[in-house]
């Protein structure tokens, strides 16, 4: 470039142009935008795509010695574990970001246990299940602040999800040793992900179903629900008339048998 | 411990009476003069109550019941019966703006924004539990006492319309604020009706007002519930009250405590003291619960209305029996026959818990024509005194327990990480079973305790004390009762099989027959208490 410039002042100073320099200058124009603007962009999704590649890679890692033996080494199933083709990163970091992957045995239903994972690796793995077919991300932070409408949100729980959870969200039996968990402290990601994906034995509230802003209410009101102590006193559990009939047996009539034996003593 | 003759000696005045006692002795005579009260006073005021815990139960449902009825006034209050829709505008934030009728808005309104509502509707709805335990407690003493035999047959059934009354209550109750656990327990309801063969769609639309849902159930069980219900509920109570005025309290066997006396306090002045404070002391246990703990939390329930439901949907303690019967029978007993749909998997729990409670109600009678007894009885029997009623009780407690705990089945296989398959296959069969062994092992056990006792009262307590006879023969020393221990040991009524005998015409009816095998399964296996001639041997022995 420099060695182009220099001859153009040369041919200047002689007062001469060389028939070619526009050419040269428009190509050199040409080149040095197209160039730059090529070298930007590629460099850019360059960057990226070494850094999603790595962290697939990473995934790919953790998931042959932790997951393969059930999922199959390239994730495609066996007898023991589904294939997770199109599950999405939302699956993986649900399942792992619960505790409830890897399991720790067959049985109707994986049960919700302390992290085996950090969140790095689970990330690492979601990407790497993502990279084998297109599903569910993990939800847009815009939907799990809990500023939604509470009341609305609470009506599509009871028509949704109250049926399995529970109104109160304390869990519910199913069929078989299959159970509806309770959604106390449940983190808002985690209430996104299940919906959309529709882990174990829930089913899948797609989008065209319960839309993500409906998602993000009843992620309110169930926030709500957690964050406000009942105003009538200890709940007993949220369990309903089960605990409140043992509470009424137990410590209330208890307490006044007691009081009838303590009246009917004699002094001596 | 005074007795019945002590009360009636009187202190004559001393001093010259006081200006307030001259007033209030003027007050009674004008009073008297009147209305002739005294003679009521003098018949309730020396009314004698003997002393034992479990004596009080029943005043521990009145008290709750008297519970019920001042909070109850205070919700009418402020309780709308209507279904009219309206939008929801109060100060609870999860529900804001959302649909739903006047009657679960004024329930929220209760809840939230009426001064003291969340803790009357609380104290309300736990007095109301405490009720129907306090009486189920009650009538469990009353039939493991045996004192509901002569003359107090009417009163146990009077108590039992009391129970079936309470549970009415109860459950109108539940229903009123309309929320969602409230009206899936009426659509239960509505279903269990339109079970019924021929006539079940009819009532229920009768009942409803057209079809489920409706608009007109709240504002009609409103009527049951505080008008009808405690209505005849207030006069059983009263009548109940009266029949144990008349009929005089049972008391425990002991020395000077005979059939025809009644041993213990008057009611005037100490027992009534006693009454009052434990009024209060009933009364204060259902306020502090209320304030510590929820109850009923309508709040999280939402507005019903027919399309969801809720995992764990259980009625309140006293209507899980009935509940625990739908969720035990086994499937497939609906057949369609004639044109019409037979829903035995609702009949059949209809039919047995109904005669579950009919079987309470006149168990009285049914042991009175079985024993053929027919004279009067003031004496608590120990449970174990009779060893075949102790056992009849023991299979029906286990029976309802059974139901009771298949309302919870839900809850017991989350909980107990159990499948509900598992749970409810265990409760089918320990329905059954479950009886019958509470049965065997409460017949022995009381058999083994009369023995017991019998060893007891014939031989005293083993001393532990070893003494070496001259001849090196070693031997125990027991040491004997007192009278009073004996007492309560030996002065039981011991019963023995009917004999069949024929009837003026010479022939053994079929009904004799029955009777005399009924009588033999309840009195064939017995320990007899101890005799005076055995008594007298015994303590000679040792």
């Amino acid at each position: 470039m420099r060695t182009h410039t220099s001859t153009d002042a040369r041919g200047r100073q002689t007062g001469r142009r060389h028939p070619l320099a526009s050419i040269a200058l428009i190509t050199i124009g040409l080149l040095s935008t197209g160039g730059a603007y090529a070298l930007m962009t590629t460099t850019a999704s360059a960057e990226t795509s070494v850094a999603t590649q790595q962290s697939v890679n990473e995934g790919q890692k953790i998931f042959a010695a932790n997951c393969a033996t059930c999922h199959g080494m390239t994730a495609s199933g066996t007898k023991d574990g589904p294939s997770l083709y199109g599950v999405g990163a939302a699956s993986v970091d649900f399942q792992m970001g619960t505790g409830r992957m890897p399991l720790a045995y067959q049985g109707p239903q994986g049960a919700q246990k302390p992290l085996q994972f950090t969140q790095e690796q689970i990330d690492d793995v979601a990407a790497y299940i993502a990279s084998l077919a297109p599903g569910p991300a993990v939800p847009d932070e815009k939907y799990l602040a809990g500023d939604a409408d509470v009341a609305l949100g609470g009506q599509l729980f009871r028509t949704n999800c109250a049926m399995c959870h529970n109104v109160a969200g304390a869990g519910g039996a199913l069929t078989e040793g299959k159970f509806a968990p309770s959604l106390k402290g449940v983190e808002a990601r985690h209430i996104y992900e299940a919906m959309v994906t529709g882990p174990q034995n829930m089913p899948v509230f797609s989008d065209s179903n319960l839309s993500p802003q409906d998602k993000a209410d009843i992620i309110s009101f169930l926030k709500f629900q957690n964050q406000h102590a009942s105003p009538g006193g200890v709940d007993l559990g949220g369990l309903g008339p089960v605990s409140e009939g043992l509470f009424i047996w137990i410590f209330g009539l208890g307490a006044i048998v007691g009081v009838t034996i303590w009246i009917t003593a004699r002094p001596n | 411990m005074t007795t019945a003759q002590d009360t009636t000696t009187t202190k004559s005045p001393v001093a010259a009476p006081t200006r307030g006692s001259r007033f209030t002795g003027a007050v009674a005579n004008y009073l008297d003069e009147r209305t002739s009260i005294s003679g009521i006073t003098k018949e309730l005021g020396r009314k004698i109550f003997p002393d034992h815990w479990s004596f009080m139960l029943g005043e521990v449902a009145l008290y709750s019941f008297i519970a019920i009825l001042l909070s109850g006034t205070f919700l009418t209050f402020f309780f709308e019966p209507t279904m009219t829709q309206v939008h929801y505008e109060g100060s609870y934030v999860g529900l804001k703006g959302i649909e739903m009728s006047a009657a679960y808005a004024s329930t929220l309104d209760i809840s939230f924004d009426i001064r003291g509502g969340l803790l009357m509707r609380q104290v309300h709805h736990w007095a109301a539990l405490l009720f129907v335990a306090a009486i189920g407690l009650h009538m469990l003493r009353v039939f493991f006492n045996g004192s509901f035999k002569k003359p107090r047959e009417l009163n146990w059934v009077i108590g039992f319309v009391l129970f079936i009354l309470a549970m009415g209550e109860g459950f109108t109750g539940y229903s009123l604020p309309d929320d969602l656990l409230s009206g899936n327990g009426l659509r239960i309801i509505d279903g269990m009706v339109k079970g019924i063969p021929l006539a079940g769609t009819w009532i229920s639309y009768l009942l409803f007002g057209g079809e489920f849902p409706g608009t007109a159930i709240v504002p009609r069980l409103y009527s049951l519930h505080i008008l009808l219900l405690p209505a005849i509920l207030v006069a059983a109570l009263g009548l109940h009250l009266l029949l144990m005025v008349i009929n005089k309290h049972t008391q425990y066997a002991g020395p000077g405590r005979t059939n025809d006396n009644v041993v213990g306090v008057p009611i005037m002045p100490n027992f009534a003291a006693k009454a009052g404070g434990f009024f209060f002391v009933v009364f204060g246990v259902i306020v502090l619960i209320s304030s510590f703990f929820t109850i009923n939390p309508i709040w999280n329930y939402g507005p019903y209305d027919p399309s969801p439901i809720s995992a764990g949907t259980q009625p309140d303690w006293y209507i899980g029996f009935a509940d625990g019967g739908l969720r035990l029978v086994p499937p497939g007993l609906e057949f369609v026959l004639w044109g019409h749909t037979w829903s035995f998997n609702i009949i059949l729990p209809l039919i047995v818990l109904g005669l579950f409670i009919v079987l309470v109600a006149i168990y009285p009678f049914l042991e009175a024509w079985i024993t053929g007894d027919k004279r009067e009885h003031h004496i608590t029997e120990r449970p174990r005194n009779a060893p075949t009623r102790t056992a009849i009780g023991a299979a029906g407690v286990t029976f309802y327990a059974v139901l009771w705990a298949a309302a919870a089945s839900d809850i017991l296989a989350t909980h107990f990480h159990l499948t509900i398959e598992a749970v409810t296959h265990s409760l089918q069969a320990l329905l059954i079973l479950g009886p019958i062994i509470a049965y065997l092992i409460a017949k022995r056990v009381c058999l083994a305790l009369q023995k017991k006792d019998r060893e007891i009262a014939l031989h005293g307590y083993e001393s532990g004390r070893m003494i070496r006879l001259p001849g090196g023969e070693y031997h125990e020393v027991h040491q004997p009762l007192d009278d009073y221990e004996r007492w309560r040991l030996v002065d039981y009524v011991d019963y023995k099989p009917l004999m069949i005998r024929p009837d003026a015409r010479g022939r053994i009816s079929p009904v004799q027959r029955v009777r005399a095998v009924l009588s033999r399964w309840f009195f064939e296996d017995r320990i007899s208490p101890a005799t005076r001639a055995e008594l007298e041997s015994g303590e000679g022995h040792h």
